[in-house]
């Protein structure tokens, strides 16, 4: 029978069928951030258990901390220091490799573990944050798990898992100008439903996928948890390689050759059978826009605002204070937001900057930028990119996912209305019964000089 | 680990889609790095008009007095989305919810239930319609895989594990020579999955 990169993958990874029908996996990467990873070194700790390979866990900075320039391991969020300091203590004391608050390699997990070639195509990567799917764009098997599970693959290198269904999802035709991989993923979920992909891991293939550059893929597979995906994936190709290739745990040399020939043949054999397949034009497709508090609650920018199908979508109106028919364009925003583990690398602060250059924010909107990690802040600085965000009235943070999820420190006012480039407009994703709409970076960009809700195409005219 | 056999309870109808880990926990509620004290923030936004006095709201299912004991949540489809904080897990436990029935829920929140000794139960909707409207308890049997007349699906390991309150980590340990083995072959296979 022929198999698909994800039978691959779990093939060479199961060490045994269970009795029960599971197979044990071998797990190659654990990262760990302070929020939940604390949790479970500590646990691990209070057990009396020790970490199988310390060398493959790695220890992350980047929930809980602040993102402003001066910030140290004092937070804004009450007890944010503890998670802080106890995740370090752990990381020092079993001798994990760390990216601690300051230092040039910091970054959000989903950023930084590329960056590191610390995902690799072809390996199982595990952290306990659901957004590990992003991952999967380099051809790894990456996904989000619980604490408990953290704590078993730190003692064990293993998880027992049953394997998940398949499915395939092949994006045809051609994006028009301004529609990016943002836009066809939210479009996917609404498509799909949050709940449209239970129990299956996602392969994305065809030839919009092919042509994306990696940092689309990752922004890509980044929202398939968000579809209720056990993950997304991939297959890896030169674009891949090219983009690991300069990382510090990359192999190298001889060894480098030999791991990319063996990468090339993880891809799906031709005749593989999927358990689903769907195919999915995204030429139709024009800028996405979220209106309600579920990500499937999404809608083309120029299209009105749906009338309410259940009580759920009615008490999601109400929350955004939007009423059936209402057009996002008319609605001005207080907030704008460029960051998060979906849209804060490098190729999305370069796109957001071409459109804001020369322009300024407009009046009483609050603009953040938070680059996706301490190199890719280092980049945009070499670049000028930063000037371009600061001139035009954007705050140049440090990064961090503290302003993505309200922890009680950084985020935005009560029920402010803020266009943001992250995954999640649930209710007080962002704040106090903040109304957060989800959209690519260029629209965010458009949306802060004019005040309201706007795509980049429509900025000249107005 | 704390054993699920069976549970009898009234059940509290949460009937919403896509309640999110969000909304169970909010992050701002979980102030120790610990996996206890968080059942004060179960629900927190939902279940307080006033998050720092912590004013009940009146309106809120948990709160309404036939509710206040109750072991077993109704909800609607793709439960527990959204963050993988297994916190959620711990509060609803901590709070003292035993089993949630809903259509679907997301895969880490599900196998977070199960690590935690709480049931997660697929019901179709209709069911779970039916089953809100009833005024007296709700009895659950894993042993038989029903709740009340209705039959569940539950995978055959994450029934073993409920039912004896097994702890996986001691359970995969008993295979550590064939995890010794596998690792052997595979660092002459896959060079550079081995730092």
């Amino acid at each position: 029978m022929s198999h698909t990169l994800f039978d691959k993958i779990w093939d060479q990874h199961c060490i045994a069928p269970l009795k029960d029908g599971s197979d044990l996996i071998y797990i190659d990467r654990l990262l760990l951030h302070e929020r939940t990873g604390s949790v479970a070194l500590k646990a691990v700790e209070e057990d009396g258990r020790s970490i199988a390979n310390p060398a493959h866990v790695f220890c992350v900075m980047d929930h809980i901390l602040d993102t402003y320039e001066d910030r140290s391991d004092q937070t804004t969020m009450p007890s944010g220091t503890d998670f802080i300091q106890s995740h370090r203590m752990s990381a020092v004391k079993y001798n994990l490799p760390l990216f601690d608050v300051n230092d040039e390699t910091q970054g959000i997990v989903h950023v930084i573990s590329p960056e590191q070639a610390i995902v690799l195509p072809g390996l199982t990567v595990v952290c306990p944050d659901s957004h590990t799917c992003t991952q999967g764009a380099f051809g790894a098997l990456a996904w989000g798990i619980g604490s408990t599970q953290a704590e078993h693959a730190l003692v064990t290198e293993t998880l027992s898992l049953t394997k998940p269904n398949s499915m395939r999802i092949t994006l045809e035709g051609s994006p028009q100008d301004g529609v990016t991989a943002k836009d066809i993923v939210l479009a996917l979920i609404g498509s799909l439903s949050a709940g449209g992909a239970v129990g299956y891991v996602v392969e994305f293939a065809g030839p919009v996928v092919e042509e994306m550059d990696m940092e689309a893929r990752m922004t890509l597979c980044n929202m398939a948890v968000e579809f209720s995906a056990f993950t997304a994936l991939i297959a890896p190709d030169q674009k891949t390689f090219d983009y690991l290739k300069a990382g510090p745990y990359a192999p190298k040399g001889k060894e480098w050759k030999e791991a990319c020939k063996n990468w090339l043949a993880l891809k799906s054999e031709e005749n593989a059978v999927f358990d689903q397949e769907i195919t999915f034009d995204v030429s139709a497709l024009l800028p996405s826009i979220t209106w309600g508090t579920s990500p499937e609650h999404m809608i083309a920018l120029s299209s009105p605002v749906p009338s309410a199908t259940d009580s759920s979508t009615q008490r999601a109106l109400d929350y955004m204070g939007l009423n059936e028919g209402d057009l996002l364009t008319e609605y001005s925003i207080d907030a704008a937001f460029i960051g998060s583990c979906t849209n804060s690398r490098i190729s999305d602060l370069r796109r957001a900057a071409t459109i804001i250059k020369g322009r300024k924010v407009a009046d009483g909107v609050t603009a953040i930028v938070v680059p996706g990690s301490m190199k890719v802040r280092a980049q945009a600085e070499k670049e000028g990119i930063d000037k371009i965000f600061k001139e035009a009235g954007f705050e140049w943070r440090k990064p961090g996912c503290s302003m993505c999820f309200y922890a009680g420190g950084e985020h935005f006012g009560f029920q402010e209305r803020v266009i943001t480039t992250t995954n999640r407009n649930f209710e007080s994703r962002q704040g106090p019964k903040t109304r957060s709409h989800l959209a690519s970076p260029e629209t965010v960009a458009a949306s802060a000089l004019m005040g309201k809700i706007i795509a980049a195409s429509m900025l000249e005219d107005l | 680990m704390e054993k699920f056999t069976t549970c009898t309870s009234l059940a509290a109808p949460l009937i919403r889609d896509n309640i999110d880990t969000d909304a169970i926990i909010p992050s701002r509620e979980m102030k120790r790095v610990s996996k206890k004290g968080l059942s004060v923030g179960l629900f927190a936004g939902w279940r307080y008009l006033d998050q720092k006095r912590r004013t009940p709201d009146p309106d809120f299912i948990l709160n309404q007095a036939i509710y206040s004991q109750s072991k077993i949540l109704l909800s609607g489809k793709n439960f527990g989305c959204g963050s993988s904080r297994e916190h959620a897990v711990w509060a609803l436990a901590e709070y003292g919810i035993k089993a949630i029935i809903a259509p679907s829920f997301s895969n880490i929140f599900y196998g977070n239930c199960i690590r935690n000794g709480l049931l997660p139960i697929r019901l179709d909707a209709e069911k779970i319609s039916i089953l809100s409207k009833k005024s007296k308890a709700l009895f659950i049997d894993l042993e038989t895989q029903k709740v009340d007349a209705y039959p569940f699906e539950i995978e055959a390991q994450n029934k073993e594990i409920l039912l004896n309150g097994l702890d996986q980590i001691t359970m995969t340990q008993h295979h550590q020579l064939a995890i010794d083995d596998f690792i052997s072959k595979d660092r002459l296979v896959r060079k550079w999955a081995h730092l």
